[in-house]
């Protein structure tokens, strides 16, 4: 690191700026389209400013609470099933060697590759058998199929790391199956967990095809709402409320940022991407 | 104080059609220290890991003061096993390591933390109950390790391999240290080995696994004076076999007439002994005339290979005593009766 030229430290700085402007500057005018009363070529910036969008889209009529509290849910109970669901199937990859290893990989991995709209198509189908169509719950249920994906290969990442004779340890001191999970296993999985739930709950909280058409229009998250706004011209409500949205994520980013460093075995399971 | 007994105890790996451990069957008395000594992949580990209940056997029976524990759960068979890389909880300090068991029981907290600090004291390692275990040496780990499983005071304790990660001049350090421990609280304790000076070091009693099946239970000198066959013999070190016929008194063989030690079988046999027991010079029986083939000096020791007639018999032998001796010249050997052993 103490040799690098000139050259290639500046270039090095170059590259991080242009990415941190890449990220940052399109959410630049969402930020001052939510203040401003109009805003026209050729004008740098609007010639007048106001809340207004902000009080509609905090009051009720908006609905855009109401989509925020749905939202929450919707993303923390598809992240909490991608735990429950991503834990022993991770743990089954990472750990064991059996026929047909690959082939579940591969399955596991599908939904990552095959269109989102041709996998909702099928599910809408069978959803309407089951009457989960147009239900809350339904549409948790096809969050799974983006967010387990990442979960699993998480979590195969960690356990690909981890000695079960640890959990056996446990059990011959005393440790009933319960409490070597606890005392044992939880802890040494949990930056996997936290890694993996981020993402899941990244996922979810994107999701917009999928709630369309399992939701049925009756589901309304905040992407729904906000792509409402965007389509009617509102440029400055959809400001307010693209704000609202890009939030949970900015904030659990800053919360778990130091998980996500690449030394982590938790980031590696990506490498399989 | 608890008397172990395997009986006929048989573990056959799903796929695979020769049983891993055959039938074995050992009495291991209320408080002895019992070495299983094997090499790698005959079975020993998993002999271990049925008494633990880590594993489930395909037939035979474990019992404790004969009562069968096979149906007990492993967290209730009062069976602690201390694994060959210590398994310290990363995320735990070292006092929290060894008060687990205690925690597990649900011991109260002052409790765990008088004895967890007497503990510390026992395995000499009285102030680092605040350190992380990544932070202690491999001996100290150890000791900790040994301690975690002391402090619940098992019926039985387990230790994989315990001396064999250990530097020279720690391992006799942990020798004694596990001897006198073990025999101060009267814990039965049985500990698995592929090295046999390890067993010989540390057991009361050896038992010698080889391809799943015992082939001898004794006190370890025997293992070096009586072999029960050529297998034994030559994982203890043996190398000299000489095939011949017993009369019970003498041995004919390539090498002459031998006599042998009172108690010899008769019959066809093999007739063996070891290397440290061939003399060098003129005795009252058994003597030879060698031709020197070659020799290695090992420090405090000669590795010596002679040749009597067409057979190769191999002799440890002390550096001065053959100093002398010339590569391709003579030696005088013999073979005092009472280090003589024939195998049928």
């Amino acid at each position: 690191m103490h040799n690098d030229s000139p050259w290639l430290r500046a270039f090095r700085g170059l590259a991080g700026a242009v990415l941190i402007v890449w990220l940052v500057l399109p959410l630049v005018p969402l930020a001052i389209w939510s203040f401003a009363r109009g805003w026209f070529f050729p004008d740098i910036l609007p010639k007048q400013w106001t809340l207004s969008a902000w009080e509609y889209a905090l009051s009720e009529r908006a609905g855009v609470i109401d989509s925020l509290g749905l939202t929450i849910g919707i993303s923390l109970a598809a992240t909490a099933l991608s735990i429950l669901v991503g834990v022993p199937a991770g743990r089954a990859l990472g750990l064991y060697k059996f026929r047909g290893k690959e082939l579940v990989e591969l399955l596991i991995l599908a939904p990552t590759i095959v269109p989102g709209i041709a996998v909702a198509l099928g599910i809408h189908s069978v959803f309407i058998t089951l009457g989960l169509n147009n239900t809350v719950g339904g549409v948790v249920l096809v969050h799974l199929v983006p967010t387990l994906p990442y979960m699993v290969l998480v979590m195969s990442g960690i356990f690909a790391n981890y000695d079960p004779a640890f959990e056996s340890q446990a059990r011959s001191l005393g440790a009933s199956w319960l409490k070597t999970f606890w005392y044992v296993t939880f802890p040494a999985i949990l930056p996997g967990i936290i890694v993996g739930g981020l993402f899941a709950f990244l996922v979810s909280w994107s999701q917009y095809i999928l709630t369309l058409l399992i939701g049925g229009g009756r589901v309304v998250t905040l992407p729904l709402l906000l792509f409402n706004f965007a389509t009617s011209g509102r440029n400055d409500i959809t400001g307010a409320i693209g704000i609202v949205y890009i939030l949970p994520g900015i904030i659990i980013l800053i919360l778990t940022a130091r998980h996500l460093s690449g030394r982590n075995g938790a980031v590696g399971g990506f490498g399989r991407i | 104080m608890t008397h172990v007994s395997l009986k006929d105890l048989t573990k056959v790996y799903p796929g695979s059609k020769v049983p891993s451990l055959d039938r074995l069957s050992l009495e291991i008395p209320t408080g002895e220290l019992t070495a299983l000594l094997g090499p790698s992949g005959c079975g020993k580990t998993t002999t271990m890991k049925m008494i633990a209940g880590l594993l489930t056997p395909t037939s035979g029976d474990v019992t404790f003061d004969d009562r069968s524990i096979l149906r007990e759960k492993p967290e209730h068979r009062g069976v602690v096993m201390v694994f060959q890389n210590y398994l310290l909880f990363p995320y735990m300090s070292v006092a929290d390591n060894i008060g687990f068991g205690l925690k597990m029981r649900k011991v109260d907290k002052a409790e765990i933390d008088r004895r967890v600090g007497e503990i510390l004291d026992l395995v000499k390692l009285p102030d680092l109950g605040k350190r992380r275990p990544s932070e202690l040496s491999g001996g100290q780990q150890q000791r900790v390790a040994l301690a975690r499983a002391l402090i619940v005071q098992p019926k039985v304790l387990l230790l994989d391999e315990p001396l064999s990660n250990l530097d020279a001049h720690l391992r006799f350090e942990m020798r004694d240290l596990i001897r006198s421990l073990q025999q101060e609280m009267g814990i039965t304790t049985i500990f698995v080995t592929h090295d046999q000076e390890e067993a010989v070091v540390l057991a009361d009693k050896v038992a010698l696994i080889l391809e799943g099946r015992l082939c001898q239970y004794d006190q370890a000198d025997v293992f070096y004076k009586r072999p029960a066959n050529e297998a034994v013999a030559r994982f203890f070190g043996g190398q000299n076999f000489i095939a011949g016929q017993s009369t019970g008194a003498a041995f004919d063989s390539p090498l002459g007439q031998l006599t042998l030690p009172q108690g010899a079988i008769a019959g066809k046999g093999t007739l063996t002994f070891r290397p440290e027991n061939v003399k060098i010079g003129e005795g009252q029986s058994n003597s030879l005339n060698a031709t020197l083939e070659d020799r290695i000096y090992l420090g405090t020791q000669t590795r010596l290979r002679l040749r009597v007639g067409d057979t190769m018999i191999e002799a440890i032998a002390n550096p001065d005593e053959v100093g002398g001796f010339d590569v391709g010249g003579p030696v005088p050997i013999h073979l005092p009766p009472q280090t003589l052993w024939v195998l049928q």
